[in-house]
């Protein structure tokens, strides 16, 4: 089993690398002609939203927890990152550099606003987390709002172009791959026994409140990241970015995706961040064909397109050469699942 | 091994305990007995720390339970199963075991291979999801998760709640054997014949108080026990 773990790591890393040289090959070859830095963008949109839209995962399918008001996060995380590049910019300081302590810094201070909202929201049960999270983002945007460090209301401009495409892939993949280990950890499972029976949960000595809080904070760092990556590519930003669309979009992805399944919101984000972008003219139906999608999704797979189904390299190799293993341990996998 | 001591406990503005009194001795049994409502759940929720005391002592082992933190009693070795099975559904039998050795992993192994071999019918399904259980079996997974955390004393709320008669008896036979093991153990019942019939000693509880205690065999003749709780 350890030696399987193992082997399915690499076997995804050389998948992920497979897929990496896949977009540069595309890319450096101008294979889309004149769209080509067109679809670059378009694809460094779905890099970020796949971060926002898994961490929002963490919360939503892990925790089993409705969180309203994720680009709360998103923004404290655009915000303080975009501060700290500018700060640090002409410090001579390589870029790559500049950018990752940006990003670290918009990644804790989302955790530390992850922990001071989780606190008092995740020790009550029941819809609270849904309202308080809304009430926290918009809170985050009115203060932006009149903040002069974040522009005070206007747009805040001229942050220095960080986020490209192959940074922000790789920036995705450790993100992804660090949530899909916590989720998979000791901490992973505490959170999914706690949301499984929380009276049992706490019977086995398990400080309900102290893991939830945790999970969240997690989930809010991942939040930052994906701002900060976000600011780094938008180059200028208003508070009013992250409203409530914003958040009720993160939540549709994660439900179309799959609720608990990371492979889901990888590919819900992409699908669902690039149409809009591609469709730009019907850009103002976005909502609406969002909402239209939602439904039929709890109509005919209530537990999003992917369940919690995850994708494994190794499953396929096994099932392809037909070795032990196959369906009892893909099964058992599944389950074991976010 | 356990004194509780003038507890009182409220639910709001309601006080649902009213000062009662209470001691377990090492390696005992001690039945708790009452009417739906009296406050049996209760007492045992706040033994554990999963509901608050207004006022009253709990020594378990000389440690004052009430001033000490709720995830951390377990470590004390005070395991408690909850009324109603409560289980890990989507968690396999062997993953749901593993959870109640959550505070303390050492020894997992072991403790596992203890548990498999008092519940047999758990090891032949170690690796099925605990929610597709039958509920006798449920109940069983939730008396071994609890012996999983290696407790020296277990507090029981209602085991036997929606067994069949032949499985109340199987869930009797194993908690005398976990006694027998040296287990200390304080069982609230329903079934009140056969919960003083496997016990040293046991109290009655009526909306909040403790109105009787004795030995438990005794009590089996008592007649005011005889009408109210054994239906005779
Ligand atoms: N969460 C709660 N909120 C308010 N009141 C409660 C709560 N839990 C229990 N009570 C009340 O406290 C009293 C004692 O309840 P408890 O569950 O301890 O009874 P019990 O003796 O275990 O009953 P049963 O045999 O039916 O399980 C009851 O009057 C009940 O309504
Ligand atoms: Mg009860």
């Amino acid at each position: 089993m350890e030696k399987r773990f193992k082997v399915s790591y690499f076997l995804n890393f050389l998948g992920v690398l497979a897929v990496f040289f896949l977009f540069v090959l595309l890319f450096e070859n101008n294979a889309f002609g004149r769209s080509t830095q067109y679809i670059k963008g378009i694809s460094t949109t779905a890099c970020y939203t796949i971060i926002m839209v898994a961490s929002l995962n963490l919360v939503v399918g892990c925790m089993g927890e409705f969180s309203l008001g994720h680009a709360g996060f998103v923004s404290v995380g655009a915000y303080a990152s975009a501060i700290v590049s500018n700060g640090l910019t002409g410090k001579g300081l390589p870029d790559i550099a500049l950018f990752l302590v940006a990003l670290l810094a918009g990644g804790i201070a989302a955790g530390l606003t992850g922990v001071l909202v989780g606190i008092p929201a995740l020790r009550l049960r029941g819809d609270y987390l849904a309202i308080v999270t809304i009430a926290f983002a918009e809170i985050i945007r009115v203060l932006f709002c009149n903040l002069s460090i974040t522009g005070g209301g206007k747009t805040m401009s001229g942050i220095i172009k960080l986020s490209n495409f192959y940074w922000s892939f790789w920036i995705m993949v450790v993100c992804i791959t660090v949530m899909y280990m916590y989720v998979r950890s000791r901490f992973g499972r505490t959170v999914k026994a706690i949301r499984e029976d929380y009276i049992a949960a706490s019977a086995s000595g398990i400080n309900v409140t102290y893991y939830k809080v945790l999970t969240f904070t997690v989930a809010a760092f991942f939040a930052g990241i994906g701002g900060g990556v976000y600011a780094h590519y938008m180059t200028a930003m208003i508070p009013t970015n992250f409203n409530f669309m914003y958040s009720a979009e993160l939540l549709s992805e994660v439900i179309i995706g799959g609720i608990g399944s990371i492979t889901g919101s990888i590919i819900g984000a992409s699908f669902l961040s690039s149409l809009p972008e591609m469709m730009r003219q019907f850009s103002q139906y976005r909502m609406l064909a969002y909402s239209v999608v939602l439904v039929l999704v709890m109509i005919f797979k209530p537990g999003g397109i992917f369940g919690a189904w995850e994708f494994s390299l190794i499953r396929v190799y096994e099932r392809l050469t037909g070795r032990k293993g196959g369906w009892e341990k893909s099964r058992k996998k599944t389950e074991g699942g976010v | 091994m356990l004194k509780i001591t003038n507890l009182a406990v409220s639910y709001g503005a309601i006080e649902a305990i009213h000062g009662v009194s209470l001691e377990v001795h090492d390696g005992e049994i001690v039945s708790l007995i009452g009417a739906n409502g009296a406050g049996k759940t209760t007492i045992l929720r706040t033994i554990s720390g999963l509901k608050k005391a207004d006022k009253g002592e709990i020594l378990f082992d000389g440690a004052d339970l009430l001033k000490t933190e709720p995830s951390k009693i377990i470590n004390l070795k005070l395991a408690h199963v909850p009324e109603g099975r409560h289980i890990f559904p989507q968690m396999t039998v062997e993953e749901n075991l593993e959870m109640g050795a959550f505070t303390d992993g050492k020894d997992m192994a072991a403790n596992m291979a203890d548990v498999f071999e008092r519940f047999s019918r758990l090891k032949e399904r170690k690796k099925q999801l605990a929610g597709t259980l039958s509920g006798g079996e449920q109940q069983m997974l939730a008396v071994g998760r609890a012996l999983m955390a290696k407790p020296k004393m277990i507090l029981m709320d209602e085991p036997s709640m929606g067994l069949s008669p032949l499985l109340v008896k199987e869930i009797f036979s194993i908690i005398r054997e976990v006694n027998k093991k040296g287990i200390t153990i304080l069982l609230v019942e329903q079934n009140a014949k056969m919960a003083l019939s496997i016990s040293n000693r046991a109290y009655v509880m009526e909306t909040g108080k403790i109105t009787m205690e004795g030995n438990a065999g005794e009590m089996l003749k008592d007649d005011r026990v005889k009408k109210a709780y054994l239906g005779q």
